[in-house]
């Protein structure tokens, strides 16, 4: 027995289940199933330049006969939605495998998107285990499932099943011979003649399917007082097995299809039948939509995170005295060193309207800095800036830039830059090359040179790449050097075609080598060197600072800020 | 024997490490464990919250509201923001470092350096150790988290000869020495 996070037990789930490939896009809370399995030796797995890419890798594995995942976050399902809405037709021949993480209460996300509404609208079934041991042996079934009803099948985590930790019984690999790939083109070829086939085949194997699963049993009803019968999912299960152990419970195993004959006879035995569900009414809505009667988000919010305590205060009215004390807030923010603060201090101090992107940069919003002006979904920076300045004149539009990560910029912002270059925009874009996936835990990509193997790969040249798109002019800066950002971005804004600024720096966390901490002398009390909102810089009462000497990375971004020369040591 | 335990703190201070001590822990005890962590954005300097609950069946990962044990706080205002997850005589073990949250260094709000008091009015019981100079005098403040550990375990009335073991399982050879002085010291508090 060993613990394992949830992320940690799909990823030994699908090794044990004798998966080829697995191909991912890193995002909170997917990332670990592809760090974790990418350690087998007997398993190819890679970091993809994002989710549409990983999909089509994967799906290319399974109909070349060999069992196959991708992982993402549930985000990430928007990117990759193009190939697996036709994959969906065309099934699979080696087993395949979408595990999903959804984030609920958006611990880490720009939204919370419920990712059971993806398998509803593509036909493709979803399992959803409730802890770790359950999410080794439902990646296995979720193989087999796929490669029995032929068709993709989905996993589906919740932040609080990914990234907790419960006990696992290991077992071996079981290696699954490579299935022989055989041409047929109205499997794979999906163009209209073949797909209106395939199409009639999603439609019989979810009827033979729907079928199936009243005698799943991963699907189970645990019997107890019949006056109230609960209908859940997940981690939700644990919760209302915490807050009300007595009740009768229906845990499913698979939210989609739904088993709703056995359903329909657990209604009939208990008095009163709740949906307890987060997010959207997607069992509550299916049940409904079979005549069985039920309650569900009349009860609970569609919003954030359920818990025991919320269970508890809506069905047991049981509620306790919450206290509360006036405390600061302590918001995440970027780290002493990190090279995007000093780039994010120029553009406020140059009054810009910025136009920024996912990833740790997005941090750039926070006070003090408060440098950003938009953040959409991965890549969005470039069109938004650049549908700003269309929609605005010629001077006005000057104002306006765009901050994008290198990995990000990968993921989708090249399509973004060709659109400004092709529309003849005067579009400035800001490339925060940390040299790293960031906010994710540093991953690696396309322009880092390793491969998630850790074996050395080409490195994508960001320069080239621009170049290539078109960009006029690209200058590229030491991300440290405000004087540098401040010219470059100054003279990219006055381009009158698409100018590049590429920021470079490696993350402060990467290169550990850092030079001594900087320190104060004779501090003047002014307060410039506050407005760049570093953990290492604090204020003291009497009004002057100190720089935290366990916190200071000595990136001496601090010092340029110093008109009294007072901020010394480190070097730049 | 049920023990839910809220570890808190700052992102970067080790909570993880602490939160994994104990799993190996209630492993040894022969218990069910389930441990809750923050991974992403919330890592980066915020507030993090890590939970650990023991018992001979666990169900919910996360501890409920009013029903910790013990919250164990590696910074010392963070031990008033998770108030509500102790039980009736629950008690606070913290470290009394202070590590400004962004607000504070800008100079926007004030630490309140009475947080402690504040707590105790409230019928709070509270443990008070200075963790970051007692792991400094062992060889480095990344070993406040096993210091707290220590701590913990004296006020839990833990096996000792287990969580020594339960070290042992977890940190790197290389640190074992100084992580078990740590614990030792912690256990002093």
């Amino acid at each position: 027995m060993k613990l394992m996070l949830g992320n940690e037990a799909i990823a030994r789930g699908a090794y044990e289940a004798g998966v080829k490939l697995v191909a991912a896009y890193p995002g909170t809370p997917s990332t670990e199933v592809t760090e974790t399995v990418a350690k087998y030796d007997e398993v190819y797995a890679e970091w993809a330049p994002n989710e549409k890419v990983a999909f089509e890798v994967a799906v290319g594995a399974s109909y070349a006969g060999a069992r196959a995942m991708v992982c993402m976050k549930h985000v990430g399902v928007n990117v990759a939605a193009d190939p697996m809405f036709t994959a969906a037709y065309t099934g699979v021949n080696g087993g395949l495998v979408i595990l999903v993480a959804d984030d609920p209460g958006m611990h880490s996300s720009q939204n919370e998107q419920d990712s059971r509404y993806y398998a509803l609208s593509a036909h493709i079934p979803m399992l959803e285990p409730s802890d770790s041991a359950e999410a080794k042996e439902f990646t296995s079934l979720a193989f087999e499932l796929s490669e029995k009803y032929d068709t993709p099948v989905f996993l589906r985590t919740t932040t609080r099943l990914a990234h907790s930790q419960s006990f696992v019984e290991e077992a071996q690999r079981r290696e699954v011979e490579i299935k022989p790939y055989a041409k047929d083109i109205t499997k794979y070829t999906m163009m209209p003649s073949s797909a209106i086939g395939r199409h009639v085949k999603v439609e019989e194997r979810e009827n033979r399917l729907k079928a199936d699963v009243e005698s799943f049993d991963i699907n189970r009803e645990e019997k107890g007082d019949n006056s109230i019968g609960i209908v859940c999912s997940g981690v939700v299960y644990q919760y209302v097995k915490e807050a009300m152990p007595n009740a009768s419970v229906f845990k499913l195993g698979m939210v989609y299809p739904l088993p709703i004959e056995a359903i329909k006879k657990f209604a009939r035995s208990v008095k009163r039948l709740v949906v307890v569900e987060e997010l959207e009414p997607v069992i509550e809505n299916a049940l409904k939509a079979n005549g069985i009667e039920c309650e569900g988000k009349n009860i609970f919010s569609v919003q954030g995170e359920l818990s025991v305590a919320i269970i508890k205060e809506k069905l047991l009215s049981e509620k306790k005295e919450n206290v509360s004390l006036d405390l600061p807030v302590r918001p995440p923010v970027l780290c002493a060193g990190c090279p995007h603060r000093g780039v994010f201090y120029v553009l406020k101090k140059l009054g810009l309207t910025v136009s920024a992107d996912i990833g740790c940069y997005t941090l750039g919003a926070g006070a003090p800095l408060s440098a950003v002006d938009t953040v959409l979904c991965m890549g969005a920076s470039i069109g938004i800036a650049h549908g700003f300045k269309k929609a605005l004149g010629e001077e006005a539009a000057k104002k306006v830039v765009s901050v994008i990560g290198d990995s990000t910029f990968i993921h989708s912002g090249i399509t973004g830059l060709i659109d400004a270059v092709y529309n003849k925009s005067n579009l400035t874009l800001i490339i925060l090359d940390n040299s790293t996936t960031g906010m994710t835990g540093h991953q690696d990509h396309p322009a880092t040179g390793k491969t998630l193997k850790g074996e050395p790969a080409p490195i994508l040249n960001l320069v080239d790449v621009c170049r290539s798109c078109g960009a006029k002019s690209i200058n590229v800066v030491d991300a440290y050097d405000l004087k540098a950002v401040e010219n470059a971005v100054k003279a990219a804004v006055d381009e009158q075609a698409v100018s590049v600024v590429i920021c470079q720096r490696p993350c402060a966390l990467l290169n550990r080598n850092y030079p001594a901490p900087l320190y104060v002398e004779d501090c003047k009390k002014c307060g410039a060197c506050l407005k760049i909102g570093c953990p290492a810089i604090e204020k003291q009462k009497e009004g002057n600072v100190i720089i935290n000497p366990t916190q200071c990375v000595g990136c001496a971004v601090c010092s340029q800020l110093c008109k009294f020369g007072a901020i010394r040591g480190g070097k730049k | 024997m049920k023990t839910n335990i809220l570890i808190v703190g700052v992102g970067g201070q080790g909570t993880l490490l602490a939160s994994r001590i104990l799993g190996r822990y209630a492993q040894l005890k022969g218990l069910d464990c389930k441990l809750s962590e923050v991974h992403g954005m919330s890592q980066r300097g915020g507030s993090v919250v890590t939970h650990v609950k023991m018992a001979d069946k666990v169900s919910s990962p996360i501890v409920a509201l009013h029903d910790a044990d013990i919250v164990l706080s590696f910074e010392k205002l963070e031990s008033a923001r998770y108030l509500n997850f102790l039980k009736d005589g629950g008690v606070v073990v913290v470290n009394t470092q202070q590590i400004l949250p962004m607000p504070v260094i800008c100079g926007m709000k004030e630490y309140p350096t009475d947080v402690l008091e504040q707590v105790k009015t409230r019928g709070i019981n509270v443990v008070e150790a200075d963790a970051l100079s007692i792991a400094e005098s062992v060889g480095s403040a990344k070993a406040v988290n096993v210091v707290m550990i220590g701590a913990l375990s004296k006020y839990m009335n833990f096996d000792k000869d287990k969580m020594t073991e339960a070290i042992k399982g977890t940190v790197p050879p290389k640190f074992l020495d100084m992580n078990l002085a740590a614990f030792e010291k912690g256990y002093e508090i």
